[in-house]
């Protein structure tokens, strides 16, 4: 049976490129970058390297890159590191659609007397930022939103943020886990304090991540530990994977073009075909500002586990944003906040690209998905009721 | 992704009895489009009063699905006095289990069948009747001492997973709380009492109650099979038999002796005896 991946918001094949480089450090090239001799150096030297590729890929310094072991660790470093760093300050704002690993940090604090603000959004997904612009108090401390949703795609209005929060002087951290890779970052030009991205969301593997700290913003380090990392994060440094990242980002930044060309026309095509094919099928979040790889989309009057397992068993990969497949219960967070209908809500599969992607597999979800949807409508009792009340049997 | 068995993923691929009966006998709904799941199930009866035909329609996940199927092909030709006696735990059974977070499915299907008989015995069965505890996915009372009392639950998190409630905002946990210490102290009253503890007993005593023990439960059951068994020595905990008649060349005597005679007397006289057979 053939694979055909397109669950890339959940992690991405490791680029062979990237895999290359990182071996000769599994075995040779073993020295600690923190040791005074030779053999330690050498490495230092390639650690340095790979820094100034990931700072290249961002349009930072490399003294502003640190490295985590993922993409949590960079979000809950710089939510606490801050907080930290202004003890005085109280207040917390965020969105309500944010990733766990900024939300549960959310309440987490919340519960530990924090007063969060949880922005809301709109039908498609989109901020008001009137509402940002009324919530800041004295006590705010730092205001966390994240670049691109993980679920949508749904792109937020970053710099425009930033205008906001700047003008209040106020901390401010994006989770660019999503975004980076598929739409151009450059922190020369931004307003952000820092930004999270994570390696296995773009062909590193998983285990490395980066927070990206502007010079002169107030940080404390989360992992408390040696003199790494300047002081930001203890730890001695995970080198092959440190590697692998800087290879990751140079093909990034290569590839950027393609991801909102090439990428960006399959996805619409895909899109496209199953919309017409496919009746009561809605779009979640808006059009326009949206990632280039990714598309939600809900079949009514089904259940998202039941199409994933019947796509999985002819080898297609994707996700979903119903109830079941999460272990909880209720529909995603995101979907709810956006007040998708749960007629919609149980039905949500999310298809997320890459550059590895191919016409040929956008073909052959266009073939077997339809039929999936019209069997599993042909076992729920609401499908019949809907064609009745619309007089159609 | 889920651990599902092949029997579910069966039922899931290849449902069996899918559909609606035209003008059933009884028809029972549960679960809303809000919830997640929903199952609608008509049956119709023979002459002999017995479930002629069943089929389902279903809206869910796929172990909703298979547990819908599984119900279906549990439940045909029985009578419906019969069919009320089924468990969600019999239908989790049928599919080989089903993970602990997806038991709500197979009392999804239990609950459809209560309604449908219902529906059939012209009882009316409405949440009104009861207090509904989990406002999120609308879970009374008789739902949640049911699961509790069926399957054995403990806790919060297993009543959830059971019959979602609990699963949405949280606040009705303390009463679901309240709801497990009542049932289970019914449920602790209406044990049987624990056997007494087994009393020391003096080497003398001990033997007579191995003699007894091997008179009374074993013995006559091994001579039904055309088999006996002679005591031969008792040293400590250690008892030494030798298998007589069709027993001594039994492939499976050793299984006979551990698994049979062996634990009789660890039941009836002490928990360490072992038991060692004495070749001719």
């Amino acid at each position: 049976m053939k694979t055909v991946y397109v669950d890339n918001n959940a992690t991405t094949k490791v680029a062979p490129e990237v895999f290359e480089v990182m071996l000769p450090y599994f075995s040779e090239y073993y020295g600690n970058p923190s040791s005074m001799h030779f053999f330690g150096g050498q490495v230092q030297k390639k650690v340095d390297e790979a820094r100034a590729r990931v700072a290249d890929f961002l349009g930072a310094e490399p003294s502003e890159i640190v490295f985590t072991s993922c993409g949590t660790e960079s979000d809950n470093a710089a939510i606490l590191g801050t907080l930290d760093s202004y003890p005085e300050k109280r207040h917390l704002i965020s969105t309500r659609v944010e990733h766990p690993a900024v939300g549960n940090v959310s309440t987490y604090l919340g519960r530990k007397g924090y007063r969060i603000t949880e922005l809301s959004v709109d039908r498609e997904g989109r901020l008001d930022l009137d509402e940002l612009r009324e919530s800041f108090t004295e006590e705010t401390a730092l205001v966390t939103i994240m670049y691109a949703n993980n679920e949508t795609g749904v792109i937020f209005p970053i710099e425009e943020i930033g205008e906001i929060v700047k003008a209040r002087g106020t901390s401010f951290h994006t989770d660019a886990v999503q975004a980076a890779g598929k739409i151009p970052l450059n922190m020369k030009k931004s307003k952000l304090d820092m930004l999270s991205i994570s390696g296995h969301k773009l062909h590193a593997p998983k285990g490395i991540g980066v927070l990206y700290i502007r010079k002169g913003t107030k940080f404390s380090p989360f992992l408390i530990g040696g003199h790494q990392e300047k002081g930001r994060r203890g730890g001695t440094e995970n080198v092959p994977y440190i590697i692998g990242l800087g290879k990751a980002c140079e093909l990034a930044k290569k590839y950027l073009d393609e991801e909102n060309t090439r990428v960006k026309a399959l996805r619409d095509y895909l899109e496209a075909k199953l919309l017409e094919k496919i009746p009561n099928t809605l779009i979640n979040g808006e059009r326009v500002h949206r990632l280039p790889n990714t598309v939600s989309l809900s079949f009514e009057y089904v259940e998202g586990e039941s199409i994933l397992l019947l796509l999985s068993d002819l080898g297609i990969c994707a996700s979903s944003g119903s109830a079941c497949t999460s272990g909880s219960l209720e529909p995603s967070h995101v979907l709810r906040a956006m007040g998708v209908p749960f007629t919609a809500a149980h039905g949500s599969i999310r298809f997320s690209l890459s550059i590895y992607n191919t016409k040929e597999e956008m073909d052959y979800i266009i073939e077997h998905l339809p039929p999936i949807i019209q069997r599993l409508r042909d076992i729920s009792p609401f499908w019949k009721d809907y064609l009745k009340a619309q007089g159609r049997v | 992704m889920w651990d599902y068995t092949e029997k579910v993923k069966d039922h899931f691929l290849n449902p069996r009895n899918v559909g609606e009966i035209e003008n059933p006998d009884g028809a029972g709904e549960v679960g809303s489009l809000a919830c997640g799941d929903a199952l609608r199930l008509t049956f119709k009866l023979d002459e002999k009063k017995r479930i002629k035909d069943v089929k389902f329609k279903t809206f869910g996940c796929a172990s909703a699905i298979a547990s819908s199927s599984a119900l279906t092909e549990i439940i045909k030709g029985k009578t419906l006095d019969e069919a009320a006696k089924i468990t969600n735990q019999d239908i989790a059974n049928y599919l080989g289990g089903l993970p602990e977070e997806k038991m709500h499915c197979s009392v999804m299907g239990r609950e459809a069948l209560d309604a449908a008989i219902a529906n059939y015995r012209g009882q009316k069965v409405t949440k009104e009747d009861f207090e509904v505890i989990c406002n999120c996915f609308g879970v009374t009372d008789r739902e949640i001492i049911k699961a509790v009392r069926e399957n054995d639950l403990k806790t919060v998190e297993q009543v959830t997973y059971y019959t979602k409630a609990g699963g949405g905002c949280g606040q009705c946990h303390p009463k679901i709380e309240a709801i497990i210490e009542k049932v289970r102290k019914e449920m602790e009253k209406e044990a049987p009492p624990p056997k007494p503890e087994k009393k020391k007993l003096t080497n003398i005593q001990r033997i007579k109650l191995i003699e007894e023990t091997l008179g009374r439960e074993i013995i006559p059951a091994l001579k039904a099979d055309g088999g006996d068994l002679d005591l031969v020595d008792i040293e400590g905990n250690k008892v030494l038999v030798a298998l007589r008649g069709k027993c001594s060349f039994c492939p499976s005597s050793e299984f006979t002796l551990k698994q049979y005679v062996e634990s009789k007397l660890r039941e009836f006289v002490s928990d360490d005896i072992e038991v060692e057979e004495v070749r001719p």
